[in-house]
């Protein structure tokens, strides 16, 4: 420790402060759920299932030897869960222990209980499990033939699509696949329960969303809500993979710890968490446009076609969110955007960064570089010719675009990317180069800002001002690197006019802020951060009228600043003032709440303006290919970001890198491989692979959109940042696309995603029969 | 007499184990055992780099520091070594500093084992380019910054020079002593000599032999198989030389990849190419050239290279030695020309001719820190093309017909290359691509050594650090 006290410095909203725990993260004393000492007798878990089977009835589940291997103190199955055996979010179609049958592979049959988690590890693998295996629906076109679907279908629709394509000059008629997205967290799903007496249990969860696992757990065991602590101070990563699949885990802990009484402990091995929790949905895309010889869409008809996995989970939010993004920045003037929830039997799939809309977007960017193709137009105008523009700007969904800077930020974009000269350079390289072909596209992301189930759309926060003039804030919001706690750190420092450091950040804990959202569609610090400011403000409400009172002026003039209050001459510091207050008996403590306002969604009628705003932005990327082998690499990329005023640049700024490099990955690399037997292949690092450091383009150019601040009354009028960015991507696959279509100028190339070098040379192939 | 304890170096205190359960991980050790959690788990399978410790050594006299993944280290690799975790470092080294100056970690779960990926790179006090700090960060993943501030931030640290280090506490644990740690029923033994090495391994041929544990770690950590008899080959003196010689290289089975990597530089620059792109720095501090041969795996990235090189190897059992053709060692998936008790203690490589041309591939999914899904190398040679794929077949194979098919031309030999081989499909490729791009690479190879550029032929080169 420095001996000497360093000054304060005043960095409120708005500054590019660090991470709250950077120097804790560096040093390694942050500390993640498994890092915490468990309490002396912490019994450890680990889930079995079935290796061979995907799906049937349990015939035989002999768990004996299980049971007799060296430090086993019992093993979990359906029959000893006392309450309701679910851990969905809702509908209550997700078991948390399979009971009679299996409907994927790898579901949790049982779960051991031992005193090391390697001594539960081993006994696992020696149950003896024999299932009546039915086959299993496992793609699109499986599910489709058994015409199974977890959710109902949903369609948006304006017009006639099908005649007003069949009556515009040119018509394109396409299907292609999207491919899923393991969220590889680098903390892994984790739960520690710990017992407190009279049947109340505290649960640290490596979750988004502690309230639902307060639920889950409660409901599993039969207890009340109020009985059970849900506790998570950081995640190692989230990404969507702990928004709903973080229950199952904290509620086997929680049995583990209702039927020994003892702190339980389950950790999910790398390769079982992978194998046991869902992931982003995949799709198969079947479309149709018609459009004009200018590029400009008169009509499209489009069906996304989405394997859900087993279970409702969050599908018909992530499905519903595809819908929304299928017009990425674009007006469709009549359109049939049709949406299908197939069930297959495989892992549930569940939120992913983006919630759906990656995929919608995808759908739409490939539909312009198509567009493109046919008219001979550079993609770039096909985009720019169909951006929402006055008198064309309903959505799908008909809420009105009103804050559109698409044509703004694309031409900046174009002009410090250089995207015509390189466009130009590029098709010159290609010319002359027998192997290697480039790329470059330049597109949009338009992004809608709220959940679309509106009850979501709040928050609350508790606010204490303690006498030596410190403060400690909490919300609702989890921590999952977003830098979530420093922003709402940040903004209550700046309401009290005090130094960041004397604002403390405490972990997110149902007996704090009950009643909570999970943390997600990126609204986190919009919702938190805004219900945080309230508290703060009624709390230095209070400290004013006290203040005013004391020096007899006006409450409105009363002004907290650099640690100080100050009115007209007089001044004191804010810690004098705090204890000034506790003094005369006012409170120091305050919640906060806020619930978006001015949104409204009708979903029986498909209409409606869901999203408080629009956040936006554009990348540009270039790609290089060898079209012998299909490898490929990006040269660069330019990005410009629309993050309305910046709460905090810098944490703004890894938000957007590192959103559009989990994209690139989803997009090139990252390849989830299923066997015709529904097992997933790709189930750990050495086979799922995830963007590396040198997978980073090496020129890469990242940029704030100079903003006068959010149109709508946000906090500070900052934009949501979580999510838009991954979209950013979708330029990489673009700018591959248009490198395999150099071979052939008037063919679509067939390029699904991702685009991995089998993919990119498949696509080659195809372009020259 | 041998040595009953393993010792290494903590803090600068010598510590003595002898009580070592064989297959315990340092893993384990460090966060179940010692309770310092600072270095995580992400995978326990040594892909992820969170469970990254530098592990000093004394080698040439000199103190080096590698990366190393701690959940496939077994704690009998460790005698003589020093172990450097985050907790060591004060929170104030150049490294960390800049790591929170730039931004660089945001869940911050990956970030510890940045710190010390970096703290080794930083002891090596030398300059490096933005390429170099990628492929040395290819073990280390992060899913949440995108990479760009790490690297930002290595760049800068790079800056300040690294503290000077005492090397003779770690020089006093050296010895030439064995080890036994156990009975004979589960056992540590980590021989000092060659000639140790044969006896007891003659005399338990059922035991594990451990070099760099890239392979053997996993087995324990995800196949769970039970390996309760493990001798080390670390120790091992003889294992351990590599000789450069004016024929060729002679290398001990017992070299690891990056003690390698110079002398498979100076013989081709695809040769440093392949290296590079095995595994990650991480990988390579402790998996070995003998390793990679003696697994017999049909995906392992050298021995194809050294097949097209010509490359043979030396086995030994008890007393008696044997050396035999590379190409020759490998008989079908699973099976290679090994005795029990037998193992590999020498690779013998000859130099490349002056006018022949080597090309070397690899393809995968993701750049670094991949499996092949297919890996080619090309040696077109005066008395004749050598050609040798993995992933191709069960085995790393030689493309015989190819080779003699060359004769009549490239369409000849492209038929040829599937009477050569049946590739299958898996999840990192289909047989179709796999037979596609090996063809592929013929074509390139031959390209290659007609005198097309590699800037004009492989899309990587953007991505290398500079020869
Ligand atoms: C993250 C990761 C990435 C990897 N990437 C690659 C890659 O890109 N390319 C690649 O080729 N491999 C890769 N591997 C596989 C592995 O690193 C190599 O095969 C390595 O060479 C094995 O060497 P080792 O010294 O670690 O062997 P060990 O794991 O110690 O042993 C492997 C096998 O060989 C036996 N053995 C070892 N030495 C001898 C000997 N001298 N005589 C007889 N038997 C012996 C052992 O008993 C064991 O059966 C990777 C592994 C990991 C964990
Ligand atoms: S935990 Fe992932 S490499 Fe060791
Ligand atoms: S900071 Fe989260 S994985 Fe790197």
């Amino acid at each position: 420790m420095d001996a000497t006290p360093k000054p304060k410095k005043f960095i409120g909203a708005g500054h590019s402060t660090s991470h709250d725990s950077a120097a804790r993260h560096v040093a390694g004393s942050a500390t993640y759920i498994d890092d915490i000492r468990e309490p002396e007798g912490t019994v450890h878990l680990a889930p079995g299932y079935a290796a061979k089977a995907a799906c049937g009835r349990i015939a035989k589940c002999d768990l004996q030897a299980v049971r007799n291997y060296p430090g086993v103190v019992t093993v979990l199955t359906a029959a000893d869960i006392p309450g309701v055996n679910d851990c969905s979010p809702g509908a209550g179609d997700d078991p948390v222990l399979a009971q009679t049958h299996i409907t994927f592979h790898g579901q949790p049959i049982f779960c051991v209980v031992a005193e090391t988690r390697l001594a539960a590890r081993r006994a696992a693998r020696l149950a003896i499990i024999e299932i009546e295996a039915e086959k299993p629906n496992v793609t699109v076109e499986d599910a489709l033939a058994a015409n199974k679907d977890v959710l109902p279908s949903y369609q948006f629709k304006r017009g006639d699509a099908a005649k007003a394509i069949a009556d515009a000059p040119h018509q394109i008629t396409d299907s292609f696949r999207i491919g899923g997205q393991e969220h590889f967290y680098l903390e892994g799903q984790i739960a520690l329960a710990i017992p407190r007496e009279n049947g109340e249990m505290l649960i640290h969860s490596s979750t988004q969303h502690p309230s639902e696992v307060q639920h889950v757990v409660a409901h599993m065991l039969g207890v009340a809500d109020a009985a059970i602590t849900c506790e998570c101070r950081r995640m190692g990563g989230g990404f969507g993979g702990k928004e709903s699949q973080a229950g199952q885990w904290a509620a086997l802990a929680a049995l583990a710890t209702y039927k020994t009484g003892r702190a339980a402990k389950l950790r999910l091995d790398r390769d079982d968490d992978m194998i046991m929790t869902g992931k982003r949905h995949d799709f198969r895309v079947d479309w149709q446009a018609g459009f004009d010889a200018s590029g400009r869409i008169q009509a499209v008809d489009t069906q996304l076609l989405s394997r859900c996995g087993v279970s409702a989970d969050l599908s018909q939010g992530v499905n519903d969110r595809t819908m929304f993004h299928s017009d990425n920045g674009y007006f469709y003037p009549e359109l049939s955007i049709f949406s299908r929830r197939l069930h297959t039997n495989t892992v549930s799939n569940t939120a992913f960064r983006g919630f759906g809309g990656p995929q919608g977007m995808v759908f739409a960017e490939r539909m312009m570089e198509a567009i493109a193709i046919q008219t001979g137009l550079d993609p770039l105008d096909v985009r720019k010719r169909n951006y929402y523009t006055k008198g064309r700007d309903v959505t799908p969904y008909g809420q009105k675009v009103v804050d559109n800077i698409l044509p703004e930020i694309t031409a900046e974009l174009e002009r410090t990317s250089d995207y015509r000269k390189r466009a130009k350079a590029i098709k010159t390289f290609n010319d002359q180069s027998p192997i290697l072909k480039k790329g470059i596209a330049l597109t949009p992301v338009k992004f809608g800002i709220s959940f679309t189930l509106a009850s979501l759309n709040q928050a609350g926060a508790l606010v204490h001002v303690y006498t030596d003039g410190s403060v400690q804030v909490n919300h609702g919001g989890t921590e999952m690197g977003q830098g979530l706690y420093t922003k709402v750190a940040q903004i209550v420092a700046s309401e009290f006019g005090i130094p960041l450091e004397d604002v403390r950040i405490t972990a997110t804990t149902t007996d704090k802020v009950p009643n909570t959202s999970p943390t997600a569609a990126s609204a986190g610090a919009d919702l938190n951060g805004m219900a945080a400011s309230r508290a703060a403000i009624t709390i230095r409400d209070r400290l004013g009228e006290h203040a005013a009172k004391l020096w007899d002026v006006l409450p409105k003039q009363i002004r907290f600043e650099e640690g100080q209050v100050k009115a007209a001459r007089k001044s004191m510091s804010f810690a004098a003032l705090a204890k000034s207050a506790q003094l005369a008996r006012i409170q120091l403590s305050a919640t906060g709440f806020y619930a978006t306002p001015d949104i409204h969604w009708d979903r029986a009628k498909a209409h409606g303006s869901p999203f408080f705003y629009f956040a936006y932005g554009a990348a540009c990327s270039q790609v290089t290919i060898d079209t012998l082998t299909g490898e490929m690499t990006v040269d660069r990329v330019d990005i410009l970001h629309d993050v309305g005023k910046s709460l905090n640049p810098a944490i703004d700024l890894g938000q957007i890198e590192g959103g559009f490099v989990q994209g690139m990955g989803w997009l090139t690399t990252e390849e989830l491989v299923y066997d015709a037997q529904g097992k997933l292949r790709t189930h750990a690092p050495s086979t799922y692979k995830i963007p590396c450091a040198s997978d980073v383009p090496s020129d890469f150019r990242t940029k704030l959109w100079k903003s006068d601040g959010n149109k709508s009354p946000t906090i500070f009028r900052s934009k949501a940042v979580g999510e838009p960015p991954v979209m950013l991507a979708i330029s990489v696959y673009c700018a591959i696309l248009r490198a395999v279509g150099s071979l052939n100028p008037a063919k679509l190339p067939p390029l699904d995603a991702p685009a991995t070098p089998e993919m990119i040379l498949r696509a080659c192939r195809a372009m020259e029969s | 007499m041998a040595r009953a304890c393993i010792r290494f170096l903590r803090n600068g205190e010598p510590v003595t184990l002898t009580d070592v359960p064989p297959m315990q991980t340092l893993l384990d050790y460090l966060r179940l055992t010692q309770r310092k959690t600072g270095t995580k788990e992400g995978c326990n399978e040594g892909d992820c780099g969170a469970c990254t410790v530098a592990l000093g050594s004394i080698r040439n006299g000199a103190l080096v520091y590698e990366p190393v993944n701690a959940c496939i280290q077994l704690m009998g690799q460790l005698d003589g070594k020093e172990i450097i975790t985050v907790e060591d470092l004060d929170g104030n080294h150049p490294v960390q500093t800049a790591l929170v100056k730039h931004h660089a970690s945001q869940c911050g779960f990956c970030t510890p084992g940045f710190v010390m990926s970096l703290f080794t790179l930083h002891e090596k006090a030398a300059k490096q380019t933005r390429a170099g700090v990628n492929e040395y960060l290819a073990g280390n993943l992060c899913r949440c910054t995108g990479y760009r501030p790490i690297v930002d931030a290595a760049l800068e640290a790079l800056n300040t020079p690294p503290a000077p280090r005492d090397a003779a506490a770690l020089a006093a644990l050296q010895d030439a002593q064995d080890i036994f740690i156990g009975d004979d029923e589960s056992f540590i033994a980590s021989p000092a000599s060659l000639d140790s090495l044969a006896e007891i391994y003659e005399s338990f041929p059922d035991a594990t032999l451990v070099a760099g544990a890239t392979d053997v770690g996993l087995w324990i950590t995800k196949q769970m198989r039970t390996l309760p008899r493990l001798i080390f080959l670390n120790r091992v003196r003889e294992l351990q030389a590599l000789h450069d010689g004016p024929d060729g290289l002679e290398i001990g089975a017992g070299v690891t990849y990056e003690q390698a990597e110079e002398a498979f530089s100076a013989l081709h620059p695809d040769m440093a190419r392949l290296l590079w792109r095995i595994g990650s720095k991480q990988v390579r501090a402790s998996g070995t050239i003998g390793g990679n041969i003696a697994n017999g795996s049909p995906i392992g990235d050298t021995p194809p290279a050294l097949i097209a090189l010509g490359a043979t190897i030396e086995l030994r059992k008890g007393s008696h030695t044997r050396r035999l053709k590379l190409e020759d060692f490998f008989i079908a998936y699973g099976k290679q020309d090994r005795q029990p008790g037998e193992f590999v203690s020498r690779i013998f490589v000859p130099k490349i001719n002056a006018k022949a041309s080597f090309h070397a591939y690899k393809i995968s999914k993701r750049f670094d820190q991949d499996i092949s899904a297919v890996c080619g190398a090309f040696h077109f040679a005066a008395d004749g093309p050598r050609i040798a794929f993995g992933g191709m077949a069960a085995t790393p194979k030689r493309a015989r017909k190819t080779e003699a098919a060359l004769a009549q031309g490239l369409e000849a030999a492209l038929a040829a290359l599937a009477e050569d081989f049946t590739p299958l499909s898996d999840m990192r490729a289909s047989a179709e691509y796999r037979l596609e791009t090996a063809r592929a690479l013929l074509k390139k190879a031959l390209m290659e050594r007609d005198g097309l550029a590699l800037t004009q032929t492989r899309v990587l080169a953007a991505r290398e650090v500079v020869l």
